[in-house]
């Protein structure tokens, strides 16, 4: 009847105090974990394809007046904070490879690199949103847009209508972005006071991973932000 | 408490309901069992409120005047009734309870692989729920559930943003509750519990949970689009302002026709436990029907546009999706087929729950046949907007769902309440409830096919439509005292019911392997799968003699 040591192989494993009661041993919790972000990950997909799927319908439809409204933003501040995420992404590596062997300094330094680089990129957003106010870019009762001309072709300008579309899904799109980042900074300070307190070992520290998961995934959805929304029909 | 005598019992043991007593161990449980009746409770109440606007919807049109509520009202009414039933009712009905309650126990599992999530799940329904009861005791939305824009975002003077909050948060619990089975389905099974032998009820939820996380987060999408047109009149959706309302149909229906599938998958996951159950059988071509289920979950991602026929896209693209929807039918009747021939020389028993599993078969059938003729592009734009399209998704989502629903309730109430139902009272409630709904529903199609419009008030100008809409009021009322029943004397066994066997069908299935009501760790011991599902030969041959029943 019941294979007993298939029963004795799940019960061998020694009580950690991490080790949830529901799972049989560390390396199931592990998984499990692991895969629950990767499944909210691919409903964060849909969820920013929505917008993606109405950008890409809008600037077909409307692509001289998106090209206009794309080079009214500054691309070097895109640029820069493109920059400031790759690099933190690469501080979320560095803090997952501490974890794992065990370097609780590097850890912890390698976390308030990453949560710096998060701040730096809102701030230099928050720089660009303050830009695009001042234009009166702003979707809304004082937006204006008008004579602005359709690069590339000369004596054209820009329907402001459709540059509001524009910039309604810019707005849309880059501040649920920034806002998936203060989550990020929310689960990295999370990060920092359970390493500081010295709680992630080499055997634990499915938490790091999973954050850093999240966090890469953030990136990720700026990369394909970044060249959509900046760099429509840009010319040097 | 007096304890009856028909099996004697020495001590109650304990189990998850009289583990802990008071408040707080239900408000912050994290046991799958008890997140499910925090969900019974909850999606119980929603789904009589929305029954309570149906009724008015049927009172009102007992007459071809306008007479009981002004046009205002009658639009609200049926935008909330819509509403409450598809978000407060359908999509959370058996992924929440019976699914929260059965999944982890039928692949040998102590819980859900992420417990806190779970109840965090119930507490953002709860919130949607409570924003979304507000906003119907204030005014209400009009807009019709569908929320089609410009109407929604420029239009209506209605509480637009706030049900769209509502919506966005229930939403969210939808999507946790269908993350929390898809990790759990891959990684908490029991040893020996391969993907062969999960029972078929399992699948249809991973390929429920699948369309839940899938398309759950694009109506989130489309809402927030929605609600920042509406508060900041950016056009994306605005015809005058360069934007496309077409666009919003596609992005709406994207989900909300996949949704369908959440509703009805789980429901033919429980019709096939209690077919193969009461018919003492191996479900027929068991991998067909586990495989059917993922078919579903994906060609339902491929037919969206087939609610836009005649919305204005091209009629190219109407040729493709026509010929798409025409594919879901193939996944459905092959269920339909393997159900029946699993009844086929069976030995059948018409307990209460296959009563409403042949309810279900038959009704989902008729459901799913006039699907097919609003797929065909010419009869589609014939009945659009009709009462046929009204008796054909309430043939699926009544018909078969809550079927399906009730089934499993009745499948399933011995091992959640330890207690057992009254047999006499379930069958007559499962007869009532097949012929109000019948009498309900079916004078809609006739009705819809002469031409009365849906979503009218007042009908005045037609009054020779009066008998049907007399008749399907008069099935209203049965209809409704079909489901008052089951609420009574579930509530009543509660209290007086006779203890129930841990396995008092004589199932197949891990979750009758453990007592009823289950421990809170659901086994007393990791259980360890040696057999295939549905190994009801193997239950039902005489190995032990002294342990045939004798009858009960």
């Amino acid at each position: 009847m019941a294979d007993s040591t298939l029963i004795g192989l799940h019960h061998e494993e020694e009580h950690r105090p991490e080790l949830l009661h529901h799972f049989a041993d560390v390396t199931q919790q592990r998984n499990a974990a692991s895969l629950g972000m990767w499944v909210f990950l691919a409903t964060e997909v849909m969820f920013f394809g929505g917008m993606f799927c109405a950008y890409l319908v809008y600037r077909t439809a409307y692509f001289g007046d998106f090209a206009a409204a794309s080079k009214s933003i500054d691309a070097t501040l895109g640029a820069t904070n493109t920059g400031v995420l790759i690099c933190s992404s690469l501080t979320v590596v560095l803090a997952v490879w501490a974890a794992q062997t065990a370097r609780r300094a590097l850890l912890i330094s390698m976390l308030v690199v990453t949560m710096l680089f998060g701040l730096a990129f809102l701030g230099i957003k928050g720089k660009e949103y303050y830009d695009k106010f001042e234009e009166h870019h702003v979707p809304g009762a004082s937006f204006s847009f008008d004579h602005v001309p359709i690069p590339g072709h000369p004596g054209e300008y820009a329907n402001p209508r459709h540059a509001e579309i524009y910039f309604s899904l810019y707005f849309v799109m880059t501040g649920l972005h920034a806002l998936h980042m203060i989550v990020g900074l929310g689960i990295f300070t999370w990060l920092l006071i359970m390493a500081w307190k010295g709680r992630f070992t080499p055997e634990y520290h499915t938490p790091v991973e999973i954050g850093g998961l999240y966090w890469h995934f953030v990136d990720i959805i700026w990369i394909y932000l970044f060249p959509l929304l900046y760099l429509i029909d840009r010319h040097p | 408490m007096s304890m009856e005598i028909a099996i004697p019992q020495p001590v109650e043991r304990e189990n998850y309901l009289n583990n802990e007593y008071g408040f707080w161990s239900w408000l912050l449980t994290t046991d799958h069992k008890r997140i499910a009746l925090l969900y019974l409770v909850s999606i119980t109440f929603f789904f009589f409120i929305g029954g309570f606007f149906a009724l008015l919807i049927r009172l009102e049109l007992l007459t071809p005047a306008g007479d009981l509520v002004q046009a205002d009202t009658y639009n609200k009414l049926f935008t909330m009734h819509g509403m409450v039933m598809v978000f407060f009712f359908l999509i959370p009905s058996i992924p929440a309870t019976l699914g929260n309650f059965l999944v982890p126990m039928m692949i040998g599992a102590k819980d859900l692989a992420f417990p806190r999530i779970n109840l965090l799940s119930w507490y953002l329904y709860i919130i949607g729920g409570a924003l979304m009861l507000h906003c119907m005791l204030t005014g209400g939305v009009d807009t019709g559930w569908t929320f089609y824009t410009p109407f929604s975002t420029n239009f209506t003077n209605t509480k637009i943003v706030e049900a769209g909050i509502a919506i966005f948060i229930a939403g969210f619990s939808s999507i946790l509750t269908g993350l929390n089975f898809v990790v759990t389905i891959h990684r908490m099974r029991a040893p020996g519990m391969t993907w062969s032998r999960l029972p078929l009820f399992i699948w249809a939820h991973y390929a429920t949970s699948i369309i839940q996380l899938l398309g759950t987060p694009v109506i989130a999408i489309t809402i927030v689009l929605v609600a920042a047109e509406r508060a900041l009149h950016l056009g994306i959706f605005d015809p005058k302002l360069g934007g496309d309302p077409l666009l919003f149909q596609h992005l709406f229906w994207f989900y909300s026709h996949p949704a369908v599938y959440i509703m009805i998958l789980p429901s033919m996951g429980v019709v096939t436990e209690i077919i193969a159950c009461f018919s003492r059988k191996r479900i027929f071509g068991y991998h067909f029907v586990a495989f059917s289920s993922i078919a579903i979950a994906v060609f339902g991602f491929l037919v969206w546009a087939h609610h836009m026929f005649v919305a204005g896209i091209s009629v190219y693209s109407a040729l493709v999706f026509s010929f798409l929807s025409y594919a879901v039918a193939l996944p459905s009747a092959i269920k339909v087929f393997n159900w029946t021939a699993t009844l086929y020389k069976g030995s059948i028993h018409y307990d209460a729950p296959m009563l409403y599993a042949f309810g279900f078969l038959g009704l989902f059938t008729i459901g799913g046949l006039t699907g097919l003729f609003l797929a065909a592009l010419g009869i589609d734009v014939h009945v659009t907007d009709t009462y046929f399209v009204v008796a054909h998704f309430h043939y699926i989502m009544v018909g078969g769902a809550v079927m399906g629903y009730l089934g499993g309730m009745h499948f399933w109430w011995p091992k959640i309440s330890g207690k057992l139902y009254p047999e006499g009272w379930a069958k007559l409630a499962a007869l009532i409830v097949f012929i109000g709904f019948n009498l309900t529903f079916f004078p809609q199609f006739l009705l819809g096919y002469m031409g009365m419009p849906r979503r009218y008030y007042d009908y005045s100008h037609m009054p020779e439509f009066q008998v049907l809409h007399v008749l399907s009021t008069a099935g209203s009322t049965v209809l409704g005292v079909g489901y008052l029943l089951p609420m009574v004397y579930f509530l009543w066994s509660m209290r007086y019911g006779r203890p129930a066997s841990d396995n008092p069908w004589n199932a197949a299935g891990l979750e009758w392997k453990t007592s009823s009501p289950p421990p809170t760790f659901n086994f007393d011991k990791e259980p360890v799968v040696t057999w295939e599902a549905y190994n009801y030969d193997e239950l039902d041959a005489p190995v032990h003699p002294q342990e045939v029943p004798v009858g009960r």
